[in-house]
């Protein structure tokens, strides 16, 4: 059998609802376009994926990666759940911290952290997880100042054995740079080293990689005890684990290919037990999972804004969401579904979003039934990084909504208005 | 408006260009409208035929008509008047 032959078929269903609630309401009540996430399936994903690492792994984390999608509403049903906050800014931090996240429960990436933001993390006690040298000597700095013992962590970079290597972030693990800082800072004794910190990179379909990342920090860990007799708090493992999305250029389909969270954890665990730990001084698995906790918990809705011919007769169908809030089409063939029952005839599409500008392509080939001006569609796993990396330009952001357990639909983020954008403006 | 005539049609709507080497599959309501164009129809007449048949105002039809009767142009099946 051809793969091709048993990719999923979900293209050709429409959808009519989100969780029991039709599509043509939610687009009546709330507008055109429109994000809608589901309260439930965020749930469920998160619950998964604590049951697939705790079962494996005796003391597990997991910390929601603001930057991937950093609304309130969201960030709470992580932190209801038990995950502390990862944040990468002030302004992430500012956010963690008004959503009630204790200073002891928020991780602090990043290589862009400001002595403010360091003095603010240290009267919190923060865990600091360090990027660069420059940063080391600033937070010794603030250290004397605040007369506090900082909780810090050492960003590292590591081989895992994917062909692109992240290691911009942090210090390598192999040519020995990661081992200096650890010692350094034990070396100073103004720090309080809790941990060490990876992120190998991101939508890695590889469980390998991460067999390879765990294996290696933990041996890290374990000579961190040995050699500089300080025993580390925690593993972290950053994020990275693919979505359900289809990456351009993907023959097989998103669903198809994306390890689960058993996999994942299958091949973490195991790895970190290949190191003689003893079971009691096991260090704790932070995850910063972004993406595959949130991606195919939301949607967008859209509608048909006009069809037309291409120089070559193609069929393009213009709708009114473009990559001015679905940044991630840059990277994704994201899956699209008709929201209204449709006749069997269907043509090769390129979707278009409303700009007036030639970049703004939604899907190149897609294989839709032909559609009218009017008719609604649903953009499929769109959670992630959207809602934090859409773009006011050209027109408004739309609503965001959550569609609730019980039903009812609250918004999370209401549509902007002129006058919101012309307050800034001073002149 | 004439289609070529060297265009083959078959009952289940496979059509096949000799000219081109190209073949396409029509959908049911396309045959019809093939159908009407080989009886010598102009794009009005098709417009009211077709109007008469089914539930569609003339507007909507003719947007769909003209689409169809560009790709008949494109495809290079129509002749040259
Ligand atoms: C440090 C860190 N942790 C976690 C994440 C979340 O990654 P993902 O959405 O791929 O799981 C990122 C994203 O780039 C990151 O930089």
């Amino acid at each position: 059998m051809l793969p091709g032959k048993v990719g999923t078929d979900a293209y050709l269903s429409p959808v009519l609802d989100i969780d029991g609630v039709s599509v043509d309401r939610l687009m009546r009540d709330f507008g055109s376009p429109l994000f809608v996430f589901s309260e439930q399936k965020i749930h469920s994903n998160i619950q998964s994926a604590k049951r697939a690492f705790s079962t494996r792994y005796p003391k597990v984390q997991f910390a929601w990666s603001y930057k991937t999608n950093y609304l309130d509403g969201v960030c709470k049903i992580f932190h209801e759940e038990g995950s502390w906050a990862e944040v990468v800014s002030g302004f992430e931090l500012e956010k963690a911290l008004q959503n009630g996240v204790d200073g002891s429960h928020i991780l602090f990436n990043g290589p862009s952290k400001t002595k403010e933001d360091l003095q603010k993390a240290v009267r919190l006690g923060v865990y600091i997880h360090i990027d660069n040298l420059d940063e080391l000597y600033l937070l010794s700095e603030v250290a004397d100042e605040e007369s506090e013992r900082p909780k810090v962590a050492v960003r590292v970079n590591l081989d895992a054995g994917l062909s692109q290597q992240w290691d911009r972030f942090g210090f390598n693990y192999e040519n020995g740079q990661a081992w200096d800082t650890l010692s350094k800072i034990v070396e100073m004794g103004k720090l309080d080293l809790k941990g060490i910190h990876c992120h190998i990179g991101t939508f890695i379909l590889s469980t390998k990689a991460y067999a390879v990342a765990a294996e290696k920090m933990a041996r890290l860990a374990l000579e961190v005890f040995q050699k500089l007799r300080v025993r580390l708090e925690y593993i972290d493992l950053g994020g990275g684990f693919a979505s359900h999305n289809t990456l351009k250029a993907s023959y097989l389909g998103g669903p198809d290919v994306a390890p689960s969270f058993d996999d994942y954890a299958e091949a973490v665990a195991s790895a970190i037990y290949k190191v003689p730990f003893k079971t009691s001084e096991l260090p704790m698995l932070i995850l910063e999972t972004g993406r595959a906790l949130i991606d195919d918990a939301g949607y967008l809705l859209s509608t048909v804004l006009s069809n037309k011919r291409s120089a070559t007769g193609r069929r393009y169908t213009v709708i009114d969401a473009g990559v001015n809030l679905l940044f991630t089409s840059f990277w994704y063939d994201h899956k699209i579904s008709p929201a209204q029952p449709y006749s069997k005839y269907f043509e090769d599409v390129t979707l278009f979003g409303p700009l007036c500008m030639n970049i703004d392509m939604i899907r190149e080939f897609v294989c839709l039934p032909l559609l009218n001006r009017g008719d609604h569609l649903v953009i499929h796993n769109v959670g992630a990084y959207n809602v934090t990396q859409w773009m006011q330009f050209i027109t408004l952001r739309p609503n965001v909504i959550m569609v609730k357990r019980d039903g009812d639909c609250s918004i999370l983020h209401e549509a902007e208005t002129l006058s919101d954008i012309k307050r800034k403006e001073c002149l | 408006m004439k289609m070529n005539d060297n265009i083959a049609i078959s009952q289940s709507g496979y059509v096949f260009n000799p000219q081109t080497g190209e073949s396409f599959s029509l959908n049911p309501t396309a045959i019809e409208v093939i159908k009407l164009l080989q009886e010598g129809k102009s794009r009005d007449e098709i417009a009211v035929e077709m109007t008469s048949r089914y539930d569609i105002s003339i507007s909507s039809f003719l947007c769909d008509l003209d689409d169809f009767l560009h790709l008949l142009q494109q495809y290079d099946m129509m002749a040259n008047e």
